[in-house]
């Protein structure tokens, strides 16, 4: 748990209230797990890829913002600009390179394997997460990479609560995200993925460009992760990209079996009652008996719970047998 | 039913890796094959090969994708280590190893029963993801125990290969330490390799009768469509459950052979990786077939140590001197900190990926090719160069 810090345990004082606080980090930790959930969810929905290498999609793309904005110091070297301002332009360089890297793995690794079963093409995406993780975590070195963002370690007192500037500004950039994949969902394209989602052959048939749909997808996943990477790699919970970002996908995976494997809005409420279910335990369970850690695994214990109730989670589709 | 050409080949490779110990005597046998650390490297072959008996009956053989077989290897070594560790600050009850090697699979397999009704409910990747939940839950639980695993990142010590009737200060044969056997010579490496390699025919054998029997057949019914099973007859849950157990022990037992094998585990080594690399070592191999499988694991075992070696022998090109292969190896592998290269030699110096990592990527890099152009792993390679052969010289 390197630099993992609970923002609501540490700042909390006696005049704040736990429970604000406990809600207060599990929202902001649930809209992470949000972000995470929806791109896989859509990854999945349109091209039919179980995306084992969500996780180093967050890595690689946090760590593109973290070279973006401090190493190429882009665009501060050209420009004397408000700090919020130059670093939004640095993200928004990075979520463009990520969209990038997110097309070209689809092209190389998972066209070819277009039609194949889920499973076989899950296990490329694992193949595809071990390279990914490998070279990023060489080019990270020994020390996480911060991300420069503007707003550092500080915090705004509410009264009850304490938050971080960074959550304040997660919740807003998150929410505007939410909105936009809703509103892509009922543009021209958008509805051509749905269409995919529901059928390639048939979509094909209507003269929709598949190919074109899976590289949307992959690019609408790879922005999603790599918001969710940076949002995990700042202040609150840790000082800067690491390998271990890529453990806060596999914290994710919960969110979205809780949710479903194909519900985008399942996916977002999953990930919001993952982080509040993990944020609780962290600030309440801490009897000696549950030993250290166990917050981490609380939405493992929670998938594992839903699933043996529901096997294809709260808003998934039951799946039909035939034989 | 084997033929007796396959017969006779078997028995040939099992006498010829039954002697590599001894291969520095033997003529025409390749040399390094009886040092130690092949030795070492073989003993890892064929306690792996044991895991990935067991995830091939599970996922090759009965369809049941399973990410928790790293979990089910902890728990055989610890309850290996609580068996048979001697009493000490952590439990140990210094039972002999008779006792907590079939105890390290029959226990999980109780546990692989337990945890498999839930299991069984699950579908396709919802299993997967469900034992990912299985292998995390582990790995707290494993930090946690310490009074049985020794805490996080310092471990403990798991009991050594030491044949004993009960609990005698002289084992009655002593697998861990040089000794002479037959007039030989032989090293403690050496002895634990034989051993391992007994442990491994006897679960060949197994594995491999346990598909031509009912169960089997079962298994591969409810692979190829469950439902198509269930109304010939098979029940389902049943074989579900009963692939769960088996693989379950299966892999109990390699985790306890390859913990008391390294000699000292953290907890941390049962982690997501492990099971992803018995995943990709069925899938390298050949899904569902017993042959793909121990092919699979030596394979993956083996190939790290071969670019190891081959990444030494092109330093030591670059360094003797001039020549294109020198030049060529310069721009490759990087010998010194400021020295360029895609590899490099030196751990924690500049660019370029370690060899360690480098074995990483091309780990990663095989499971995708595999996928993509040989989903039948170097099993289907194989049965390619076999009809070749057989149909030689007509090529159909």
């Amino acid at each position: 748990m390197t630099a993992e810090v609970m923002s609501g345990v540490i700042l909390g004082q006696a005049e704040h209230s736990q429970l604000a606080g406990a809600v207060v980090s599990g929202l902001s930790l649930g809209t992470i797990y949000a972000l995470l959930a929806m791109g896989f969810v859509i990854i999945f929905k349109a091209t039919q890829v179980v995306n084992f290498a969500h996780g180093a999609l967050a890595t690689v793309g946090a760590f593109i913002t973290a070279g973006v904005a401090v190493e190429l110091n882009f665009p501060g070297r050209f420009l004397d600009v408000h700090p919020l301002f130059g670093w939004s332009i640095s993200v928004m360089t990075a979520l463009v390179l990520s969209a990038l890297m997110g097309i070209i793995l689809e092209r190389i690794f998972l066209r070819p394997m277009v039609g194949e079963d889920l499973f076989s093409v899950a296990i490329v995406t694992l193949g595809m997460n071990v390279i990914l993780m490998t070279i990023v975590t060489d080019y990270i070195g020994p020390d996480p990479r911060s991300m420069a963002d503007p707003w550092g370690d500080a915090v705004a007192d509410l009264g009850f609560v304490i938050i971080a500037h960074t959550e304040i500004a997660q919740f807003i950039v998150a929410v505007a995200l939410v909105l936009l994949v809703a509103a892509f969902f009922r543009s021209r394209t958008g509805i051509a993925m749905r269409a995919t989602a529901f059928d390639q052959e048939a979509a094909r048939a209507q003269g929709i460009k598949v190919g074109a749909i899976f590289a949307i997808a992959w690019a609408i996943g790879a922005v999603l992760a790599t918001v969710g990477g940076i949002f995990g790699s700042v202040y609150p919970r840790r000082v800067g990209v690491y390998s271990d970002t890529a453990l806060l996908v596999f914290r994710a995976f919960p969110a979205i079996i809780l949710g479903g494997l194909d519900s985008v809005v399942g996916a977002v409420i999953g990930g919001l009652s993952v982080g509040v279910a993990e944020a609780l335990a962290g600030s309440y369970l801490n009897h000696p008996w549950f030993g250290t850690g166990f917050s981490g695994i609380v939405p493992y214990l929670l998938m594992v719970g839903v699933l043996f109730i529901r096997p294809y989670g709260i808003f998934g589709t039951e799946e039909i047998r035939r034989v | 039913m084997p033929t007796v050409t396959k017969k006779v080949a078997l028995a040939f490779f099992l006498v010829l890796a039954a002697l590599a110990p001894i291969a520095s005597s033997i003529p025409f046998y390749p040399d390094f094959l009886g040092h130690n650390d092949w030795m070492k490297l073989l003993s890892h072959v064929s306690i792996f090969g044991i895991g990935a008996l067991g995830i091939n009956l599970l996922t090759g053989v009965a369809g049941q994708v399973s990410l928790g077989h790293a979990f089910f290897m902890g728990l055989g070594a610890y309850v290996a280590v609580v068996f048979g560790a001697p009493p000490g600050d952590l439990w140990g009850l210094g039972l002999p190893m008779w006792i907590w090697l079939p105890l390290a699979g029959i226990i999980p397999a109780i546990v692989g029963l337990l945890v498999g009704p839930a299991a069984v409910r699950v579908r396709g990747l919802y299993l997967a993801f469900a034992t990912l939940g299985l292998v995390f839950i582990g790995e707290w639980a494993w930090r946690n125990l310490k009074f049985v695993t020794g805490g996080a990142f310092s471990g403990r010590k798991f009991p050594k290969f030491q044949w004993r009737v009960w609990k005698e200060e002289e084992p009655v044969v002593d697998f861990a330490s040089d000794g002479e056997w037959l007039g030989f010579e032989i090293t403690e490496e050496a002895k634990i390799y034989l051993l391992m390699l007994g442990f491994l025919v006897v679960a060949t054998v197994v594995a491999k009768n346990l598909q031509r029997t009912r169960t089997g057949r079962a298994f591969q019914a409810i692979r190829d469509r469950d439902i198509a099973a269930e109304v010939m007859g098979v029940d389902e849950f049943r074989y579900k459950l009963t692939a769960f157990g088996i693989s379950s022990a299966f892999a109990g037992v390699a985790g306890a052979l390859f913990a008391s094998f390294v000699g000292r585990q953290i907890p941390e080594t049962w982690d997501l990786f492990l099971s992803v690399e018995f995943i990709a070592i069925i899938l390298i191999g050949g899904a569902g077939t017993v042959s793909g499988a121990l092919m699979g694991t030596a394979f993956v075992i083996i190939l790290p140590r071969l670019v190891q070696d081959f990444t030494e022998w092109l330093s030591g090109v670059i360094e003797s001197g001039e020549g294109t292969l020198a030049t060529v190896a310069d721009v490759v592998v990087a010998i010194s900190a400021d020295d360029g290269g895609l590899i490099n030699t030196i751990p924690g110096v500049g660019p370029g990926l370690s060899v360690f990592q480098l074995n990483q990527v091309l780990f990663g890099l095989l499971i995708i090719l595999f996928m993509i152009f040989e989903p039948l792993g170097l099993y289907g390679i194989w049965v390619r160069v076999r009809n070749y052969w057989k149909g030689w010289p007509f090529t159909y």
